[in-house]
C-alpha cells in the first residue's frame, strides 16, 4: 500500500512553468478554433501566435525580474531550473520567433500557412525549446529536444515541395540518430553517478576524482555527437545544407538561430564543467571541432552557386565560431556567446527574409535553384533599396564594423585573447576574412553586374507585404544601430551569465 | 559649434549623402560640389581655429559608447592629422568637381561622400575601435567605386583590394584586443583609448609581437613590399576618381597609422625593426621604380611610382627622429597632391582617347600645350625637384634617416634618381617628338572642368614647395612631442640610442657648466 505523498504547492513553484505553458495554451487554442470553425485565413493565426508569443515574452521578462532579485529558481520537484542562461536563451528563442512568425504573411500563397496546424506545431515547438534550456535534468532536456524536433520535422515537410519532403525525412533520420546518441550519453552518466541532473553529475564525478575516466569519455563522445548534430558541427553537419535548401527561406533562417541557441545552452551546461575539470581530451576535441567547423564550412561556402546554400554553410561556420565560447568557458566568453547570437539572429533572420521576399512560386526555366547568384545580378539597378539592405546584411555577417555582428566577433575574439587562446583568436580572425569573400560575392553580383532578369526588379519584392517589410526594417535598423545597444546588452547579459555561475 | 567640429566634419558628408538619394539625377553634381565645398570650408575653419602653439590633441570630443568594455567615441586632431583631414576634404571637392561623364553619377557622388566620412573618421579617431570602424568602413565605398565603375578586370581588382586589406586589418584587430587586455591587466579597467595606451609601457617581447600584428594591417594598406600586389590592379582598374582618392588619401591611412599607433605604442619594437623595415622600404623604392620603368601603361607608371614614394615615407617614419617623421608626414601631403594630380591628368587623356598606353601617344605637347605644361609641372614635383612640394618631404625624410644609416639613405637616394629616369622617359614618350598617331592630331586641350581640379593642385604643389612653414610648423610641434614620448617610454638600450631625446640635452649642458664653475 503506497502512502499518499504530500507535496505543498508552494514548493512546486509552478510559476517557473508559466513561460512554457503560454505557447502550449496558445497552440491548443488554435487547434480548438480550427475545430469550431475551419477555413479561416492565416492572418488570424499569425496574429494569435504573435499575441501568445508576446505574452510569453512578458512572462520571461517577469521571471528575469525575479532572477535579478532572488537568484536562480528551482521548481516542479527541482526539475525546472530558471537561471540566467535559461532566461537569456528564452529571450532569444521567443524574440526570434516573434520576428519569424509574421513572415508567414507573404503576398503569394504558400501551402503550409493555410493549415492552422502549422501555427499550433510552431508554438509547441517553442515550448519544447523553452523546456530544453530551462532545466538541467537530462530527461527533460531530452523531452524538450524531441518535442521541438518532431514539430520542426513536420513544419519543414509542410512546405510541400519535393525537396522539402526529402529534407524533412533526412532531418528526421539524422535527428533520430542524434536522439539515440543523446539517450546513450545520458544512460552512461546515469550509470556512473546515479543521477540525471547535470549539477549532481558534476558533483559526484568531482567527488570520486573522475575515477572512471574511460566511461566519462564515452559518455562525452555520445553527447558530443548528439549536440553536434543539433549545432551542425563538422562532421555532423551533413544534413544542414540540404535541409536549409529544402525548407522555405524563412524557415531556414529560423532553423539557423533558434534550435542552435537551445543546443548551445545545453552544451554549455554539459561541457563547461567538464572543460573546467581539465579533461584534456575534451578540450582537444572541442578545439578541433571549433577550428574545423568554421574553416571547412567557410571553404564549402566559397564554392556554392545558390545564395541559400551559401548562407546555410555560413551559418554552420558561425555556429563553429560561437562554439569556441564553450571551449574557452569564461564568463566573458559565455556572455559573448549570447551577445553574438542576439546580434546574429537579427542579421541572419534579416538576410533569410530578404531571400524569402524574393521567392517565386514556381521556378522559372532559366534558374537552376530558387536563389541562385544570377538571380541577384544587377539588383542595384532594378531594386536599389532591397539591394542596399541585402548588402548591409552581408557586410554585417562578414563582420564589417560598425554593423551588428562585428561587436559580437569583437567580444568573442577578445574573450579568446583574454583566456590565452592566442592561436584560436588568430584563426577566428582569419576565418572572418575568408568568410568575407563569399559575402562579398553576393555584393559583387548585386552591385557590379548587369541585371539578367528583366522584370524591373519586381522579382526581389514579389512577396513583399507590410508584415515582411516591417520585419526586414526591424532587422536592418537593429543591424545598423547595434552599436548603441551594445553597452546595455552587454551589461545585462554579463550580469545574468555571471549570476548563474558560468 | 567648435566643440563638435570634428563630429560635424565626419558626419556632415554622410548625412548629406543619405539626403542625396532624394536629389534628382541631373542636379546631383551641383549638390555634391556644394556639400564637398562646405566640408572643405569646415576643414579650413578647423585649421583657422587650430592653435599652432599646442603640441597635443585639440578639439577633443568624448562620448561613451560601450563603457563596460572601454570603447569610447573619442576624437581629436593634432598637427599630424589636421592637414590630412584638410587634404581629404580638398580631394573630395576636387574629385567631385572634376568628375567627367560617369554613368550613374548620382550613386558615385553618394559613395564619394560616404568615403569622405570614413576618411575624416580615420584621421580624427583617438579610440582604437572607432579608428578600426572607420578604417574598415572605408573599404566598402572604394570596393564599390572600383567594382562598379572600373575597367574590364574591375571585379577581380576590387575583391583583391577588399580581401587583402580586410585580412590584414583583422590581424590588427587581434593586436588591438591584446593591447586592451594588457591595459586591463595593468590597470584593472578596459580601455581602447589611444591616449590611455600611450601611457602603457610594455615589455619588449610583447611589443615585438604586437608590433608585428599592427604592422600587417598597416603594411598591407600602405602597401609595403611584398604586400603591394593589390595596388597596381586597383589603380589599373579603378576609374580616375577612384585612383585619385586611393592614392591621395587611402594609402596615407597606413603610414599615418604607423605614426599614430606603432611608433608611440611600441618604441622599443620600432627601434628593433628599424633596419629590416628600412630595407623593405628601400626595396620598395628601387624595385618598384624599376618596375615602373618597364610599364607600357602610363597609369601603371604612376601607380608604381606611388609605391616607390610610399617607400620613402616609410623610411622617413622609421628614422624615428623629428626630421624624418615630420618629413614623412609632409611627404604624405605632398605625394597626395602630386599623385592625385597625376591620376587626374591621366584621366584627362583617357577620357579623350580611351587608352592609357604610352605607345598610342607622342608629341602631345604640340596638340595640348596647356595639358603638357601642367603635366610637366606635376611630373617635376613627382621626381622631387626643389621648390616643389615633394622635395621638402623627401629631403627631410632622407635627412632624418641619414642620421641612422648612411648607406641605406644613399641607396634610397639612388631610387629617387631612378624615379626621375622613368618619369622623364614616360613624359618624353607621351609629349615630345612628332605627332605620330593621327588620332591624336585633333585632341582638344584641357577644358574648364578639368582645370578646376588641376589649377588648385598646381598652386598648392608650388606654394608648399616654396614656403612650407605654415604646414610644417604644426606638424613639427606634434612630432616633437611624439618623439619625446617615444624616448621616455623606450626601455631598451637600442631604442634609447636610436630615438633622440629632445629635452635632456639642454639640461645636461647646463649641469656641465655648473660643475666646471665649481671646479674652478
Amino acid at each position: 500500500m503506497l502512502s499518499p505523498i504530500n507535496v505543498s504547492m508552494e514548493s512546486l513553484n509552478l510559476m517557473t512553468l508559466a513561460p512554457m505553458l503560454i505557447p502550449v495554451v496558445g497552440a491548443l487554442l488554435i487547434l480548438v478554433i480550427d475545430v469550431v470553425k475551419g477555413g479561416l485565413h492565416k492572418s488570424l493565426y499569425v496574429v494569435l501566435s504573435l499575441l501568445f508569443l508576446a505574452m510569453d515574452f512578458v512572462a520571461i521578462v517577469d521571471s528575469s525580474g525575479v532572477f535579478m532579485s532572488n537568484g536562480t529558481m528551482l521548481g516542479v520537484f527541482d526539475v525546472m531550473l530558471i537561471d540566467g542562461l535559461a532566461i537569456l536563451a528564452q529571450f532569444i528563442i521567443v524574440g526570434a520567433s516573434m520576428l519569424f512568425i509574421p513572415l508567414a504573411m507573404t503576398h503569394k500563397r504558400f501551402h503550409e500557412f493555410s493549415y492552422p496546424e502549422f501555427f499550433a506545431l510552431f508554438l509547441f515547438m517553442i515550448a519544447g525549446f523553452q523546456f530544453m534550456v530551462a532545466t538541467d535534468n537530462l530527461i527533460l532536456i531530452f523531452v524538450g529536444l524531441e518535442t521541438s524536433s518532431l514539430a520542426l520535422y513536420t513544419l519543414i515537410a509542410m512546405h510541400n515541395r519535393e525537396k522539402s519532403f526529402e529534407a524533412a525525412v533526412k532531418y528526421f533520420t539524422m535527428g533520430a540518430l542524434a536522439a539515440g546518441f543523446f539517450s546513450f550519453g545520458a544512460m552512461i552518466f546515469y550509470a556512473l553517478t546515479g543521477s540525471v541532473e547535470i549539477n549532481k553529475i558534476a558533483l559526484v564525478l568531482a567527488a570520486n576524482g573522475y575515477a572512471d575516466m574511460g566511461f566519462v569519455l564515452v559518455g562525452v563522445a555520445f553527447f558530443l555527437a548528439a549536440l553536434g548534430f543539433k549545432l551542425s558541427l563538422i562532421p555532423f553537419h551533413t544534413w544542414a545544407p540540404d535541409i536549409y535548401e529544402g525548407s522555405s527561406a524563412a524557415m531556414a533562417g529560423y532553423m539557423s538561430i533558434v534550435p542552435k541557441i537551445a543546443g548551445f545552452v545545453v552544451a554549455m551546461r554539459l561541457f563547461e564543467f567538464l572543460v573546467h575539470s581539465h579533461i584534456v581530451w575534451l578540450e582537444i576535441v572541442l578545439y578541433i571541432f571549433v577550428v574545423v567547423t568554421m574553416t571547412a564550412s567557410n571553404m564549402w561556402a566559397l564554392v556554392q552557386t545558390d545564395v541559400k546554400r551559401m548562407l546555410a554553410y555560413s551559418s554552420i561556420s558561425h555556429a563553429g565560431f560561437v562554439m569556441s565560447a564553450i571551449l574557452i568557458g569564461t564568463t566573458q566568453a559565455n556572455s559573448a556567446l549570447f551577445l553574438y547570437w542576439i546580434l546574429f539572429s537579427f542579421t541572419n533572420l534579416g538576410s533569410f527574409s530578404m531571400l524569402w521576399m524574393s521567392r517565386q512560386k514556381h521556378l522559372p526555366d532559366n534558374q537552376s535553384s530558387d536563389h541562385s547568384y544570377d538571380k541577384f545580378a544587377g539588383m542595384i539597378k532594378t531594386a536599389p533599396v532591397a539591394a542596399l539592405i541585402m548588402g548591409l546584411f552581408m557586410l554585417s555577417l562578414a563582420g564589417v564594423p560598425p554593423f551588428a555582428l562585428f561587436w559580437g566577433k569583437l567580444y568573442l575574439i577578445s574573450s579568446a585573447v583574454t583566456s590565452g587562446y592566442t592561436v584560436l583568436a588568430l584563426i577566428m580572425a582569419l576565418n572572418s576574412a575568408i568568410a568575407g569573400y563569399y559575402y562579398l560575392k553576393l555584393i559583387v553580383y548585386m552591385f557590379m553586374k548587369e541585371p539578367i532578369i528583366a522584370d524591373g526588379g519586381h522579382v526581389y519584392v514579389s512577396n513583399a507585404t507590410l508584415a515582411l517589410k516591417t520585419i526586414i526594417g526591424i532587422a536592418a535598423i537593429g543591424t545598423i544601430f547595434a552599436f548603441l545597444a551594445i553597452n546595455p546588452l552587454l551589461e545585462f547579459i554579463t550580469a545574468f551569465v555571471y549570476n548563474s555561475g558560468y | 559649434m567648435l566643440d563638435h567640429i570634428l563630429s560635424i566634419l565626419i558626419f556632415f558628408p554622410a548625412v548629406a549623402a543619405v539626403f542625396g538619394f532624394m536629389i534628382q539625377k541631373d542636379s546631383m553634381r551641383a549638390y555634391g560640389v556644394a556639400v564637398a565645398a562646405i566640408e572643405f570650408a569646415l576643414s579650413l575653419w578647423l585649421w583657422y581655429a587650430f592653435d599652432n602653439s599646442v603640441s597635443g590633441m585639440q578639439f577633443m570630443e568624448h562620448l561613451p559608447l560601450v563603457p563596460s568594455f572601454g570603447i569610447n567615441y573619442t576624437l581629436g586632431v593634432d598637427g599630424i592629422s589636421l592637414f590630412i583631414i584638410i587634404l581629404s576634404a580638398f580631394f573630395t571637392l576636387l574629385g567631385i568637381g572634376s568628375l567627367t561623364d560617369t554613368p550613374n553619377v548620382k550613386y558615385m557622388i553618394i559613395t564619394l561622400l560616404f568615403l569622405q566620412m570614413t576618411m575624416a573618421g580615420v584621421f580624427a579617431a583617438l579610440d582604437a575601435i572607432v579608428f578600426y570602424v572607420f578604417w574598415e568602413l572605408s573599404l566598402v565605398p572604394m570596393l564599390y567605386i572600383i567594382g562598379a565603375w572600373g575597367g574590364p578586370l574591375r571585379i577581380y581588382a576590387s575583391i583583391k583590394f577588399f580581401l587583402y586589406t580586410f585580412t590584414g586589418s583583422l590581424v590588427m584587430l587581434v593586436g588591438m584586443l591584446f593591447m586592451a587586455y594588457f591595459y586591463y591587466q595593468a590597470t584593472g579597467t578596459w580601455s581602447f583609448a589611444l591616449l590611455d595606451w600611450y601611457r602603457l609601457i610594455l615589455p619588449e617581447t610583447i611589443q615585438l609581437w604586437l608590433f608585428v600584428a599592427f604592422f600587417l594591417g598597416f603594411a598591407i594598406k600602405v602597401p609595403m613590399f611584398p604586400f603591394h600586389t593589390w595596388l597596381p590592379y586597383a589603380h589599373g582598374q579603378a576609374p580616375t576618381i577612384g585612383s585619385v582618392i586611393l592614392a591621395a588619401i587611402l594609402l596615407k591611412m597606413g603610414t599615418y597609422a604607423f605614426i599614430r599607433f606603432s611608433l608611440p605604442l611600441f618604441p622599443d619594437a620600432s627601434a628593433f625593426f628599424m633596419i629590416p623595415i628600412a630595407v623593405i622600404a628601400i626595396i620598395m623604392v628601387i624595385y618598384t621604380a624599376m618596375v615602373a620603368y618597364a610599364q607600357k601603361d602610363i597609369k601603371q607608371v604612376i601607380a608604381y611610382s606611388s609605391i616607390s614614394h610610399m617607400g620613402i615615407i616609410i623610411l622617413g617614419t622609421f628614422a624615428l627622429n623629428v626630421e624624418g617623421i615630420s618629413g614623412s608626414i609632409f611627404l604624405m601631403l605632398g605625394h597626395g597632391v602630386v599623385a592625385g594630380a597625376l591620376f587626374l591628368l591621366v584621366g584627362v587623356i583617357y577620357d579623350r582617347r580611351h587608352t592609357k598606353m604610352m605607345s598610342e601617344f607622342g608629341g602631345l605637347a604640340h596638340v595640348m600645350p596647356r595639358y603638357a605644361t601642367i603635366f610637366g609641372i606635376m611630373m617635376m614635383a613627382s621626381v622631387g625637384m626643389p621648390l616643389t612640394i615633394n622635395f621638402v618631404g623627401e629631403f627631410l625624410s632622407l635627412l632624418g634617416f641619414y642620421q641612422q644609416s648612411h648607406i641605406l639613405t644613399l641607396l634610397a637616394g639612388v631610387g629617387i634618381i631612378v624615379g626621375a629616369i622613368y618619369m622623364l622617359a614616360a613624359y618624353k614618350k607621351v609629349f615630345f617628338g612628332e605627332v605620330t598617331n593621327e588620332k591624336n592630331e585633333n585632341l582638344p586641350d584641357i577644358n574648364k572642368k578639368e582645370l578646376f581640379g588641376l589649377i588648385p593642385l598646381v598652386i598648392v604643389a608650388i606654394w608648399l614647395g616654396v614656403y612650407p612653414k605654415p604646414v610644417l610648423g604644426p606638424i613639427n610641434k606634434s612630432v616633437e612631442s611624439i618623439v619625446q614620448l617615444m624616448h621616455n617610454k623606450s626601455t631598451s638600450e637600442l631604442a634609447k640610442a636610436r630615438i633622440p631625446n629632445l629635452i635632456k640635452k639642454r639640461v645636461l649642458v647646463i649641469k656641465k657648466t655648473v660643475v666646471e664653475e665649481e671646479v674652478r
